[in-house]
C-alpha cells in the first residue's frame, strides 16, 4: 500500500512542479494582464501547496509518525508567514521571487526530512532565522541612503575575515571554511559574497576611470587569493566570475573581459598543476569509474543516483541516497534526482534559471547604477553557484563543492541565500519607487508646462 | 546543463547503473523476483523459484554450460547477471497485476533477458573442448551477436555459494571464475600473421602479390635463429602460400621489412591496447613492439609469440572484421528485454563500431584465410555445406620449448544462413591444426546442418 501511495504521489508531485515551473516563466509573457499574472501567481501558490502536502503525506506513511505532519504543519506556517509579510508589509516586491523562495524552501525540506530529520528541524530553525532578516533587510535597502559610501569597509571587512577563516578556521574536506562556536559553525565566505557585490558597486559607482579599476582590481584579487590560500576553490570561482561580469557591465570594455578570461584560465591551469586536491577533481570528472574506490567515489554515487532514478525517480524513500557522500548538502541535486526523478530535477533547474532571470530583470530595470550593479552581482553569484553545484554533481564540470542555494543543507548558506533574495526584493521596491518618482515628476512637469503655456496665451491676449 | 544532464540519462546512465559498486539495485530485490535469462530459441539459463515459504533460489538449469557467460547473482555478481542486474530487477508487467500484487503484498515478477545465445552452438563448443582448459566464442559477423561463449574450467552457478572456498581454494592455476573466453589473455601465435599480413599490404598495396621468399626452414638475423614448425622445409613462397603453410620464416622476414611505427598504427587500429567494445567485462589486448626494438623482437612479433598478448573474443573480433569487408560490429549478448507476458520491453539493434580496415583489404587477408583451408594447415574444415577460411595458430609459452596453445580463427559461410565467425583456444594442447581445427569443425557443422 504505501508503495502505491509512493508511486502515484511521484507522479503526481512531478506533474505538479512541471505545472509550476511551467507557470514561473508563463506569467513573463508580455501580453498577460496584471490580473492574469496574479492569477498565475495564486495558482503557483496552490501547486506549491500541494507539493508540499503530497510529500509529506509520502513521508508520514512511510514512517508512521505523528510528528512529520506537526512538522508539515509548522513549515506551512512558516511559508504563509512569508507570503504574507510580502504580501502586506512589501506590496511592491516580486511575488513570482517570494514563490520561488518559497518553493525551493520546500523542496529542501522535503529532501532533508527525508535524509535526516534532525537536519531538517534544524534548516528550519535557520529559515525561520533568515524570514526575520528578510523582514528587515528590504526596508533598509529602501532608507538607508549613504550604502554606497563605504566601499572600503566593505573590503576590509571582507578580506579580514576571510583571513580569519584561512588562518584559524575548520578544515572540511581538504578545504578551509569556516568557524565553529559550540554547536553552530559559521562560513563566513557565504556572507562575504555579498559585501564583495556591493564593494564592487560601490567602486564602479563613484568612478570607472583606469585608476579605479586598479584599485578595485586589487582589492578584488585579493579576495580570491585568500579563498585560494584557504583552498576554497569554488567560492573563488564564483567572486573571480562575479567580479569578471561587474567590471564588464561597468566599464562595457570588452578588454577587461578578453584580459579577466586570459588570467583566468591560466589561474586554472596553474591550480591544476600546483594542488593535488584540483587534479584529483580533474581525474575523478574526466572517468569517475576508474578511481571509483577513492576519488571518484562521490561523483559515482552521484551519477548511480541519478542514472538509477531516471525520469521518473524511484519515489521518496525508493532509493539509497544517503549512498552519496554529502547528500544533504553539495549533491542535495543528486538526491533529489534519484527520488523525485529527472523531471523534477529538470524542472528543478529551471526554476533556478527562473530566480536568476528575475534578478537580471531587476537590473535591467533599475536606473540608479550602485543598485542595478548590485543586482548584477547578486544575480551571477546566484546563477554561477547554480550552475557550479549542479554542473558538478551531473559531471558536467569537475566537483567544486559549493552548495545549492535555498535546497542544500548549511545554516550559512540558507541565510546568506535569503539575505540575497530580501536584498533583490528592496531592489523591486526601490524601481517601483523610482516609478512613482517619475510618474510624479511627469505629472509636475506637464503642469508646469501647461501654466506655461497660459502664461503665454495670457501674454498674447494682453497683447 | 539540461542538455547535459539529458544526455547523461538518455546516453551515459546504463554504464553507471549496472556498475557492481552501485548498491541500490540490492534494495529492488525486495519488491521484485529476479527475472529470467533465456537463449536465442527460448531455452531456460537462469530462472528464480520461489518457494511456500517465500524463500527464492536463483536456478540454472543448464548447469555448467553458460557458467562464465550468464554468471552468478550471490556471492557477487558475473557475467549477464551482474551487466544487466538493473534490466533483471524491473518489472514491465501489465500495470493492474502489478498494482494487484503491490496491494496484497506480493512481489512483482522483474523482466526477462532474451541474449542472444545459441544452445546448440554453446552445446557443441561446450562439449568439444571437454575437459581441457581454453575458451571458444562463436558470433555473427554481420550483427555483432554472439552466439556461444565457452570457457574451461568451470563451475556450476547452482552451488556457488556452497563451492565457493573450494573453488577459490586452488583458483591460483585454474582461475575457474575468469571468463577466458573475453578476459583470458593468450600470446596469439600464428593468428597474429594475419595481422602482419594486413600490415604488409597496406605498405606495399599493389607489389604485395610479387612477394617471395625462399623458406629453408629456418631464418637467422642478430644471431637469433627462428625455425618454421616442425622444422619443415616450405621452399619458394608467395605471400598467400606462406599464410597457408604457416611460414615461420617468411613472416619474420616480413616483419624485419616492416615499418614498426606503422605497424604498431594498424595493431591500435584492430584494437591492441584499447578497450574492446563490449557491455561485459573484456580484457585489453597488448601490442607493445616499439619502433626501436631489436630484431630478434621483431621477428618474433611478427609470428605471434614475443610480449603480444590478446583475449580470444579479440581475435574472434578482428576475423569477423574481415568477413564483413572490414566493418566491425559492435559484440552484444543481450537482444531484447521482456516482460513477463513476453512483451518486448526494450530491443538492442546491432550497431556498428567502425571500419579496422579497408574493403579491399579485408578481401586479400579473405583470400589468404580460404588458402588455409584449401591448401594449408587448416584442411580439414574442407566442406560441402559450407566454405569455411581461417588461420591455426601454436602459441608458445612458458620456458619449455614445445608447449604450446592451440588456436584456430576462422569464419564459415553458407548460401541461405549467415556466416560466423569463431576463437578456439586450448591451453597447453599442441597445434592449432590438430587440436583447434576440429573443435570449429564441430561448431560449423552443428550450425550448417
Amino acid at each position: 500500500m504505501v508503495t502505491i501511495i509512493t508511486e502515484v504521489s511521484k507522479y503526481l508531485m512531478m506533474i505538479l512542479f512541471a505545472c509550476y515551473t511551467y507557470e514561473c516563466f508563463s506569467v513573463l509573457q508580455k501580453s498577460s494582464s496584471p490580473d492574469r499574472q496574479k492569477h498565475i501567481l495564486r495558482r503557483q501558490q496552490c501547486f506549491m501547496f500541494l507539493i508540499h502536502l503530497d510529500a509529506y503525506l509520502v513521508i508520514f506513511a512511510v514512517k508512521q509518525e505523528l510528528q512529520v505532519l506537526a512538522f508539515f504543519v509548522v513549515q506551512e506556517l512558516l511559508i504563509w508567514a512569508i507570503q504574507l509579510i510580502y504580501r502586506f508589509l512589501y506590496k511592491k516586491a516580486s511575488r513570482l521571487v517570494t514563490n520561488n523562495l518559497c518553493m525551493l524552501l520546500i523542496i529542501s525540506f522535503i529532501i532533508l526530512t527525508r535524509l535526516s530529520e534532525e537536519k531538517a528541524i534544524r534548516q528550519f530553525t535557520f529559515a525561520v532565522i533568515g524570514t526575520l532578516v528578510m523582514l528587515l533587510v528590504p526596508f533598509f535597502i529602501r532608507h538607508i541612503h549613504f550604502l554606497h559610501k563605504l566601499p572600503y569597509l566593505y573590503a576590509v571587512v571582507g578580506i579580514a575575515l576571510l583571513v580569519l577563516v584561512a588562518v584559524a578556521g575548520k578544515t572540511d574536506y581538504g578545504a578551509k571554511l569556516s568557524f565553529t562556536f559550540g554547536s553552530v559553525s559559521l562560513q563566513p565566505s557565504e556572507f562575504i559574497k555579498i559585501l564583495f557585490v556591493f564593494f564592487v558597486a560601490a567602486m564602479f559607482y563613484h568612478a570607472i576611470d583606469f585608476r579605479q579599476v586598479v584599485i578595485t582590481t586589487v582589492l578584488a584579487a585579493a579576495h580570491v587569493l585568500v579563498l585560494v590560500i584557504s583552498k576554497d576553490l569554488g567560492s573563488a570561482s564564483i567572486f573571480f566570475i562575479t567580479y569578471l561580469v561587474m567590471l564588464y557591465v561597468a566599464t562595457k570594455n570588452p578588454g577587461y573581459l578578453g584580459l579577466g578570461a586570459a588570467a583566468g584560465s591560466l589561474a586554472a591551469v596553474i591550480a591544476y598543476k600546483l594542488f593535488s586536491h584540483v587534479k584529483v577533481r580533474v581525474v575523478a570528472w574526466k572517468d569517475p569509474l576508474s578511481v571509483i574506490d577513492n576519488q571518484g567515489y562521490q561523483i559515482c554515487q552521484s551519477l548511480f543516483a541519478i542514472g538509477t532514478g531516471g525520469w521518473f525517480g524511484l519515489g521518496l524513500f525508493g532509493g539509497m541516497p544517503d549512498k552519496i557522500p554529502v547528500a544533504d548538502e553539495d549533491f542535495v541535486f543528486a538526491a533529489i534526482s534519484e527520488e523525485l526523478g529527472g523531471v523534477f530535477a529538470i524542472c528543478v533547474i529551471l526554476v533556478c534559471a527562473s530566480c536568476y532571470l528575475m534578478f537580471l530583470n531587476i537590473a535591467m530595470q533599475i536606473h540608479n547604477q550602485f543598485y542595478k550593479l548590485i543586482a548584477l552581482g547578486l544575480g551571477t553569484v546566484y546563477g554561477f553557484q547554480v550552475f557550479l553545484t549542479i554542473g558538478g554533481v551531473i559531471k558536467f564540470i569537475p566537483s567544486t563543492g559549493v552548495t545549492l542555494p535555498l535546497v542544500s543543507y548549511g545554516g550559512s548558506s540558507l541565510l546568506s541565500t535569503l539575505i540575497i533574495f530580501a536584498v533583490i526584493q528592496g531592489l523591486y521596491i526601490i524601481r517601483e519607487d523610482e516609478v512613482s518618482d517619475e510618474k510624479k515628476n511627469n505629472r509636475k512637469g506637464s503642469r508646469r508646462r501647461k501654466r506655461a503655456a497660459a502664461d503665454h496665451r495670457q501674454e498674447n491676449a494682453k497683447a | 546543463m539540461i542538455a547535459y544532464f539529458t544526455y547523461f540519462q538518455v546516453a551515459r546512465s546504463e554504464q553507471f547503473i549496472n556498475n557492481p559498486y552501485n548498491t541500490r539495485l540490492d534494495s529492488f530485490a525486495k519488491r521484485i523476483i529476479r527475472g529470467d535469462i533465456v537463449s536465442d530459441d527460448g531455452t531456460l539459463l537462469a530462472t528464480t523459484k520461489t518457494d511456500a515459504d517465500g524463500n527464492e533460489t536463483r536456478e540454472y538449469p543448464q548447469g555448467k554450460k553458460y557458467a562464465h557467460v550468464v554468471g552468478y547473482a550471490e556471492n557477487g555478481k558475473a557475467g549477464l547477471e551482474s551487466s544487466y542486474n538493473f534490466q533483471l530487477l524491473r518489472s514491465h508487467s501489465f500495470i493492474l497485476e502489478r498494482v494487484v500484487n503491490e496491494i496484497e503484498g506480493k512481489k512483482n515478477q522483474g523482466d526477462t533477458l532474451v541474449t542472444t545465445l545459441n544452445n546448440d552452438l554453446q552445446q557443441a563448443a561446450y562439449e568439444a573442448l571437454g575437459d581441457r582448459k581454453g575458451a571458444v566464442v562463436v558470433l555473427e559477423p554481420n550483427s555483432g551477436k554472439i552466439l556461444a561463449m565457452v570457457s574451461k574450467p568451470d563451475f556450476d552457478p547452482n552451488t556457488i555459494v556452497s563451492n565457493w572456498d573450494a573453488i577459490l581454494a586452488n583458483d591460483d592455476q585454474n582461475s575457474v571464475l575468469l571468463n577466458r573466453a573475453s578476459q583470458g589473455l593468450y600470446p596469439p601465435g600464428s593468428t597474429f600473421k594475419l595481422v602482419t599480413a594486413l600490415e604488409y599490404i597496406r605498405e606495399h598495396p599493389k607489389a604485395y602479390k610479387n612477394y617471395s621468399y625462399e623458406c629453408s626452414g629456418s631464418i637467422t638475423a642478430d644471431n637469433y635463429t627462428l625455425h618454421c614448425f616442425g622444422n619443415s622445409v616450405h621452399g619458394e613462397v608467395d605471400l598467400k602460400k606462406s599464410m597457408a603453410k604457416s611460414c615461420n620464416s617468411s613472416f619474420a622476414n616480413i616483419g624485419l621489412s616492416l615499418d614498426l611505427k606503422s605497424y604498431l598504427d594498424t595493431c591500435e587500429d584492430l584494437l591492441f591496447n584499447k578497450s574492446l567494445p563490449t557491455e561485459f567485462a573484456s580484457s585489453k589486448s597488448r601490442f607493445s613492439l616499439q619502433p626501436d626494438a631489436g630484431d630478434s623482437a621483431v621477428m618474433a612479433t611478427a609470428i605471434g609469440q614475443g610480449e603480444t598478448l590478446v583475449s580470444p573474443l579479440h581475435m574472434a573480433l578482428i576475423v569477423s572484421a574481415i568477413q564483413n569487408d572490414g566493418v566491425l560490429m559492435k559484440p552484444y549478448l543481450v537482444q531484447r528485454v521482456e516482460n513477463s507476458d513476453g512483451n518486448e520491453v526494450e530491443c538492442y539493434e546491432p550497431s556498428a563500431y567502425g571500419r579496422l580496415m579497408t574493403e579491399s583489404e579485408a578481401k586479400v587477408l579473405r583470400g589468404m584465410m580460404k588458402a588455409v583451408v584449401t591448401e594449408g594447415t587448416a584442411s580439414a574444415l574442407a566442406s560441402e555445406k559450407y566454405t569455411a577460411a581461417g588461420k591455426t595458430g601454436s602459441a608458445e609459452f612458458g620456458t619449455n620449448k614445445g608447449d604450446s596453445h592451440a588456436w584456430f580463427v576462422g569464419y564459415a559461410s553458407a548460401k541461405g544462413s549467415s556466416p560466423i565467425a569463431i576463437a578456439v583456444i586450448v591451453e597447453g594442447a599442441g597445434s592449432g591444426s590438430s587440436v583447434g581445427v576440429p573443435i570449429a569443425k564441430t561448431v560449423f557443422d552443428t550450425y550448417f546442418k
